[in-house]
């Protein structure tokens, strides 16, 4: 019984931390730029795929075998800078002026050449790259084996969650994307320089996106469509949690990450509706999500 | 403005009508060639262990019939000896979009026949739809029985050339039974969808015909398609009590699963049921783990490797040397679809007095035919002349270490009359009466 309890929170724990990995960049984008970033997918995916390609290389040559994680790193900083500026820069400050459904519609259609986009450079074969999971082996918890390198996501999507709330309430920078949160057009006038703001954003939204894809390729077949499944579970996590909220987005992961969890343990035929069961309940009694930003009422 | 609009308007239309007529005269059946459309998927989830292989598989033996470069009996050129053009498309998107494309196919671009689909949803969706348009088409993979048994039962122009799911939980049965008497109970692992259910239900009611002793678990593991993560699903499976796991994983969801369970000793404390795992044992190599049951539907894949006939030998030499790896079970199905295609023109032909047949007399030479695919006989003998039956291997997966490559060890052979119903009787009803009339 205890077994089975710890199990859950564990795997509750593991499954949230990808979940908020995942999310996280999703909800600053939107917090930000009230944008509802489709291409979060295909950040993830390229994040993935670099990943993955790096791995591979790293662990050709006779480096140190724990340098292989840093090419996860390397992977998801240079997908979230290239597709940060290529794609705000060169897509989206063209449509800030438009209604927001066309800014969604334009995201979604560069899902989907960016989908294609991978397929052109990589192929469809899968890409393996198993090794930073299999250098760290196995940890057991109250008897039961767990990969420590799935243990190490939780850590991972802490530090993230830390050093995001840390740099929103602590530096001067976070303050100026408070304010631009708070109000564009009045930041605007106060002299703070939105277009960077924006930029910037959105390239630390794309690399969230792209480190997600990228710690989580050592345990899966990286292949075609590794992008699509995420943005829906990221989108369930962002509407739970409020959209826009980083305290949001980690309390929305928690939440669905354990209440899956004991799904899968308990009453496994009810897991897929479990998720949105619980994203129904909160449109539902809360719309706005459990800890969505307040919003000022302009007069 | 509005010149300038007309004027682009016209050069729009005109390119159009350029393009249109290019395209019915680039790929509508001239008098000497027949227009093969062959839909696998070549994007998303289903396209690395599946799609592109099986692609791979048709493109290669429909190049060589044109040369006539296959083995005998299929050694002659073409289709009743017109020249096969083949049109290569993605079947990702869904049914609906297939439905359209195939209308598309057919009805735009000139489609003679079709050779493909490897999705039962596909397949489900577009065979009225073909009876419809009335093209010849033969389904190569599709595990669904529901094919002939309820969606087109009165089938004229759809075949299918490999067998159904119901044969792998039969099959998987009769294996459990003989390699692992002593099995009291067992759960699963399935994706949450049509495919992963019938694959379930047929494992489930077979066992309860040949070990009726067992009892299947109630806390089975249902995660959707494509979710990638399983950590929780692994955690759950540690826990049962149970020791065999059936699992019709494919694709990267088999994969991830692999990696995941392999992580954290899935595979030394639980002995895993994989109905399709055959489709990846190549591709993971050394990563693929030891001791599990490896399924392919047939003597397809790992399970052709030692098969001695000239056309294996040929087409297993000819996929090698053009893509550097051994063909997957896909490859084999399709190039087994094409060669369905080749017997019932050629044969129809013959009957014709050596003239060009018409689709009704190709669609007849192939109703309740027998012949030879790449590495077995494949008898027409259900679904009223429609449905194949083949026969069958499944064994254990293991490691040639004098080759380096995978192989597959303590293999057991059935025959098809082995593991699917006689004709007329549905699979379920079979399975739920006890599978009367079974000929192992």
């Amino acid at each position: 019984m205890i077994q089975e309890i710890v199990t859950i929170i564990v795997d509750g724990l593991v499954y949230s931390s990808y979940l908020f990995m995942v999310a996280v960049g999703l909800t600053v984008i939107f917090g930000v730029m009230k944008i509802l970033n489709v291409t979060h997918g295909s950040f993830y995916a390229f994040g993935a795929y670099l990943a993955a390609t790096l791995v591979g290389i790293y662990y050709e040559t006779d480096l140190p075998e724990f340098g292989g994680f840093l090419m996860l790193f390397a992977a998801a900083i240079a997908v979230g800078v290239f597709f940060g500026i290529v794609l705000e820069r060169g897509l989206l400050r063209f449509l800030y002026h438009r209604d927001e459904h066309i800014i969604v519609l334009a995201t979604f259609a560069m899902f989907l050449v960016l989908e294609d986009v991978i397929i052109l450079i990589w192929g469809v074969d899968p890409y393996f790259a198993y090794q930073p999971m299999a250098l760290l082996g196995s940890t057991e918890i109250v008897g039961m084996p767990f990969d420590t390198y799935s243990l190490t996501m939780i850590g991972l999507a802490v530090v993230v969650g830390i050093v995001l709330w840390l740099g929103l309430t602590r530096t001067k920078w976070g303050k100026l994307l408070l304010a631009v949160i708070y109000d564009r057009e009045l930041a605007q006038t106060m002299g703070i320089n939105v277009t960077v703001v924006f930029l910037v954003t959105f390239i630390i939204g794309a690399m969230l996106g792209a480190l997600g894809g990228a710690y989580v390729a050592p345990t899966i077949s990286v292949s075609p469509g590794v992008g699509v499944e995420v943005i829906v579970l990221a989108f369930a996590v962002v509407v739970i949690g409020g959209m826009g909220s980083i305290p949001g987005a980690m309390i929305g992961s928690l939440v669905v990450g354990l209440a899956r969890a004991a799904a899968v343990h308990k009453f496994p035929e009810v897991e897929l509706f479990v998720i949105y069961a619980i994203m129904a309940a909160v449109l539902a009694f809360r719309p706005e999500g459990l800890f969505a930003p307040a919003k000022a009422r302009k007069i | 403005m509005r010149t300038i609009s007309m004027q682009l308007s016209g050069t729009a239309l005109a390119l159009a009508l350029g393009a249109s007529i290019g395209l019915a005269a680039g790929t509508a059946g001239a008098a000497d060639s027949v227009v093969m459309a062959v839909p696998s998927f070549l994007t998303g989830a289903g396209a690395p262990a599946f799609g592109v292989p099986s692609r791979n598989g048709a493109e290669i033996i429909i190049n060589a019939i044109n040369k006539g470069k296959v083995p005998a009996p299929y050694n002659s050129k073409g289709l009743a000896g017109r020249q096969i053009k083949a049109i290569f498309y993605d079947e990702s998107g869904g049914g609906t979009k297939q439905v359209a494309e195939l209308r598309n196919k057919v009805q735009k671009q000139g489609a003679d026949l079709v050779v493909g689909y490897i999705s039962s949803g596909t397949c489900a969706a577009i065979a009225p739809v073909a009876e419809e348009l009335k093209v010849f088409t033969v389904l190569p993979v599709c595990g669904t029985p529901r094919i002939f048994e309820d969606i087109i039962p009165n089938a004229k122009y759809v075949f299918r050339t490999m067998m159904h799911a119901t044969a792998d939980g039969v099959a998987e049965a009769h294996y459990v039974k003989a390699k692992m008497p002593n099995v009291k109970s067992y759960t699963g692992i399935n994706q949450n969808y049509a495919w992963g259910q019938d694959s379930w239900r047929d494992f489930d009611l077979a066992m309860k015909v040949l070990m009726p002793h067992t009892t299947a678990s109630d806390k089975a593991q249902w995660p959707k398609i494509f979710a990638g993560q399983y950590g929780t699903e692994i955690s759950a499976l540690m826990l049962a009590k149970e020791n065999l796991v059936h699992s019709s994983f494919w694709g990267g969801d088999l994969e991830a699963l692999i990696f995941q369970g392999s992580a954290r000793g899935l595979f030394r404390k639980k002995t895993l049921l994989f109905s399709v795992a055959a489709s990846s044992i190549y591709r993971l190599g050394k990563k693929f783990p030891l001791g599990v049951i490896v399924g392919a539907r047939g003597p397809y894949g790992v399970y052709a490797k030692n098969i001695d006939t000239p056309i294996n030998n040929w087409f297993r030499a000819a996929y090698i040397d053009r893509y550097n790896t051994p063909p997957t079970g896909g490859a084999y199905q399709f190039a087994q679809g094409v060669l369905a295609a080749k017997y019932a023109y050629d044969t129809a032909a013959s009957a014709n007095g050596g003239k060009f047949p018409s689709k009704d007399q190709v669609v007849a030479a192939l109703t309740g035919a027998t012949f030879e695919g790449v590495t077995t006989t494949v008898k027409m003998a259900l679904g009223n002349g429609h449905q194949s039956m083949t026969d069958y291997m499944l064994g254990k997966s293991a490691w040639d270490k004098e080759n380096g490559e995978p192989k597959i060890v303590d293999i057991m052979k059935f025959k098809g009359t082995c593991l699917l119903p006689p004709n007329g009787v549905k699979g379920v009803d079979w399975l739920k009466g006890g599978m009367k009339g079974a000929n192992c």
